[in-house]
């Protein structure tokens, strides 16, 4: 049976990427996983028109798609805020006080862990542990790894994004 | 290729650059490197520029030197000195007392026990070489083992070298490593995998991290070996995508080794080929399960299946697999290079070797420990760990994360081993311990892990899916004081259910926390229940009438 290509959903230059994985893995159902991890290094999120299109391009059924992109929680299928805050929720973390990070950024934010504030400025995330143990409680501000954090600190970081409309 | 050759292969480059007279390493692994240790490395060298005397001193990243909580690290060669929590505004001091006496205030004292009563096998590169460069390893006998393999040894005799040694799996469970590879060569057919499993996905282990961060040839060498013993061609290294920095390092490390011919296509002039893929694991614990992992590799929700059969008869796409752990793997090239018996040497009775572990928690000195099998808890917590800070009293230890168990004062003399941590109802593990002092509230980290066990549970066998929600359930209760006694004794019912019906390792070892603190610290199961009171003053309890 001859298989066409299916085309991006959209002329965003940036699909290229995704494409080029696709390719590195000769568009084999197996490479589901590289493919889900390539769209959202690339856009920061899973769209739904992505995942049907990913579905076409290596013949998966949608719904296996839709599946492992909820199966594993790196995968994430909503747009995160301008600025993320992974408090990291370990147990070297959560002895020495991570619970209290999280409930302070909540508490000024509004927002429950893994969701995004109104105005889209800061996600609040939480993760498994980020293997930074030795620096418990640890926090990561927009990829940058703190340790020894204190809520108050958290708090200090957190306002510096979202005080400024700059 | 000769262990000779491979050494003239890298000395050709070495050759036109004389030896530094003054060599400052610092630590550039993720724990340092959040502590700014990347500015440090600049201000170093720019301070050297600044001076002129760049080309007789040089500033070099090296991988992790095990003393996290003293981040970020230098080491000063051939001085001997290692300085602590420094920062870019020390460079200029630091050098200006190249050669001379070490500044005062920043020296970290390495005559304590946290260095001296290490072990280093796995470790022994770590914070030394730099991790992006193949001729650093190789400078440090890297790759011998893999030559010498391939010069004269057959896959039969590999395997008994392995099998002498009584190296177990390091992933935890502790199976003889021998002895799975001897299955997998033993298995017919044409077409096997390596699989290295590096989803440390164990909260409070880094171990895997590191070492991937600070010696990544290290297990591609193992896995080299390792896929020459049982006749595959293709590995898969299976990382965490959460660990950026190991992934970009593990990708400069297999081309690296690819360009020398020590990986890929008729590794070092032989007819041996061996070809090494990364899959990025996204954070599922269970694929830490082996199947599970394998079913990941294929694309696919990272479900377990039941085993018989092996991944070892019937693995990855129904081919015979080896699956190891990073560690196990770190462990085979200094095994090959001095032998089984030299690893046979050191341990305990059928635990041998060393253990790497993740020192964590309520201790004074945090970071990444590797010490000889045997050692006890004490020795570990006390003379290495450096003991508890703020004058607090220790608890309890946790080892094992999820799977494992909390281990009371009482067996602080007890050896660390796979079998003397199972009597007390804990596990080895990956190897992260986590120590625990009197405001720990033993009931609240039995639920702590139980919420982890819960969430991670994949969903495909009834009672970890559910008997695991029902825990949390009750633990919940506990900790907020709604419990009753007849709950505890439900508890302790459904603990025993998930324990013996799960399907996979996740489910079987989902109850240890909770079983271990109730074995020891029952009483303050009780005061929660009955006194509807928090002994460490950490569960929010209803107030009380009159009080």
């Amino acid at each position: 049976m001859h298989f066409t290509k299916p085309s991006p959903p959209s002329d965003d230059k940036r699909w290229r990427i995704v494409e080029a994985t696709m390719r590195r893995h000769g568009y084999d159902p197996h490479a589901l996983i590289e493919t889900l991890h390539s769209v959202q290094q690339t856009f920061g999120y899973l769209e739904t028109e992505s995942l049907r299109y990913v579905a076409r391009a290596l013949r998966v059924p949608l719904s296996k798609v839709y599946g492992a992109a909820t199966f594993y929680h790196f995968f994430t299928l909503k747009p995160q805020g301008e600025h993320t805050c992974v408090v990291c929720m370990g147990t070297a973390c959560y002895i020495k006080g991570a619970p209290n990070i999280v409930s302070a950024i909540s508490k000024e934010y509004q927002v429950q862990p893994g969701e995004t504030t109104a105005d889209g400025k800061l996600s609040l995330l939480t993760a498994r542990c980020i293997g930074a143990c030795g620096l418990a409680p640890a926090v990561v501000f927009d990829g940058e790894v703190a340790g020894k954090v204190t809520p108050e600190e958290a708090l200090e970081r957190t306002r510096r994004w979202t005080s400024n409309d700059a | 290729m000769t262990p000779e050759e491979l050494k003239r292969l890298v000395s050709q480059g070495e050759a036109e650059r004389p030896e530094p007279k003054h060599r400052i390493c610092v630590c550039v692994a993720a724990a340092c490197l959040s502590s700014n240790s990347d500015q440090v490395k600049q201000a170093l060298e720019n301070e050297l520029a600044a001076r002129g005397i760049a080309p007789e001193c040089e500033v070099k990243g090296v991988g992790c030197m095990g003393l996290c909580s003293a981040g970020p690290l230098v080491a000063v060669e051939p001085d001997g000195v290692t300085y602590q929590h420094v920062t870019s505004t020390d460079a200029a001091e630091i050098v200006e007392h190249l050669g001379q006496q070490p500044i005062e205030r920043l020296t970290c004292p390495t005559e304590t026990p946290f260095f001296t009563k290490q072990y280093k096998i796995v470790l022994e590169n770590s914070g030394i070489i730099d991790p992006e460069k193949i001729e650093d390893y190789i400078a440090r006998d890297g790759y011998t083992a893999l030559a010498r393999v391939l010069e004269d040894m057959s896959p039969q005799e590999v395997i008994d070298e392995i099998t002498r040694s009584g190296l177990r799996g390091r992933g935890g469970a502790g199976y003889p490593t021998g002895l799975k590879w001897s299955t997998v060569a033993k298995a017919g057919g044409t077409r096997k995998f390596v699989i290295c499993n590096a989803d440390e996905g164990d909260p409070g282990a880094f171990m895997d991290r590191s070492v991937l961060e600070s010696d990544p040839h290290r297990v591609l060498e193992g896995m080299a070996i390792a896929a020459y013993a049982v006749g595959a061609s293709q590995g898969y290294l299976y990382v965490r995508a959460e660990y950026p920095l190991a992934v970009k390092r593990l990708r400069t490390a297999i081309r690296q080794a690819e360009r020398l011919g020590l990986l890929g296509n008729n590794i070092c002039g032989t007819t041996f080929s061996f070809h090494v893929d990364i899959r990025l694991g996204a954070g599922a614990f269970v694929c830490g399960e082996e199947t599970a992992l394998i079913a990941s590799i294929e694309g696919k929700r990272g479900q377990p299946r039941p085993r018989p059969p092996y991944p070892a008869e019937y693995g990855l796409w129904g081919y015979p697999t080896l699956i190891n752990n990073v560690e196990t793997f770190a462990n085979v090239a200094p095994i090959i290079r001095n032998g089984g018996d030299w690893y046979a040497s050191i341990g305990t009775e059928k635990s041998k070797g060393t253990k790497v572990f993740a020192l964590a928690g309520a201790v004074k000195n945090t970071g990444l420990i590797e010490v000889p099998m045997g050692i006890t808890l004490r020795e570990i917590i006390f003379d290495i760990g450096g003991g508890i800070p703020g004058g607090r009293k220790f608890k309890a230890v946790q080892t094992g994360g999820p799977s494992g168990g909390c281990i009371p004062e009482q067996y602080m003399d007890m050896p660390v081993d796979y079998e003397s941590l199972a009597v007390v109802g804990s596990i080895m593990g990956s190897g992260g311990m986590i120590v625990m002092d009197e405001t720990s509230c033993m009931v609240d980290v039995a639920k702590f892990f139980m919420d982890f066990c819960m969430t991670e549970s994949c969903g495909k066998c009834v009672p970890c899916r559910v008997g695991t929600a029902q825990m949390y359930g009750i633990l919940q209760r506990i900790t907020s004081g709604e419990a009753t006694m007849s709950e505890l004794a439900l508890l302790e019912e459904l603990c025993d259910m998930v324990k013996y019906t799960s399907l996979c390792g996740l489910g079987q070892t989902a109850p240890n926390p909770v079983l271990s603190t109730l074995q020891y610290f029952r009483d303050e199961y009780i005061a929660h229940i009955v006194e509807k009171r928090c002994p460490a003053g950490v569960c929010q309890m209803p107030v009380r009438e009159g009080h």
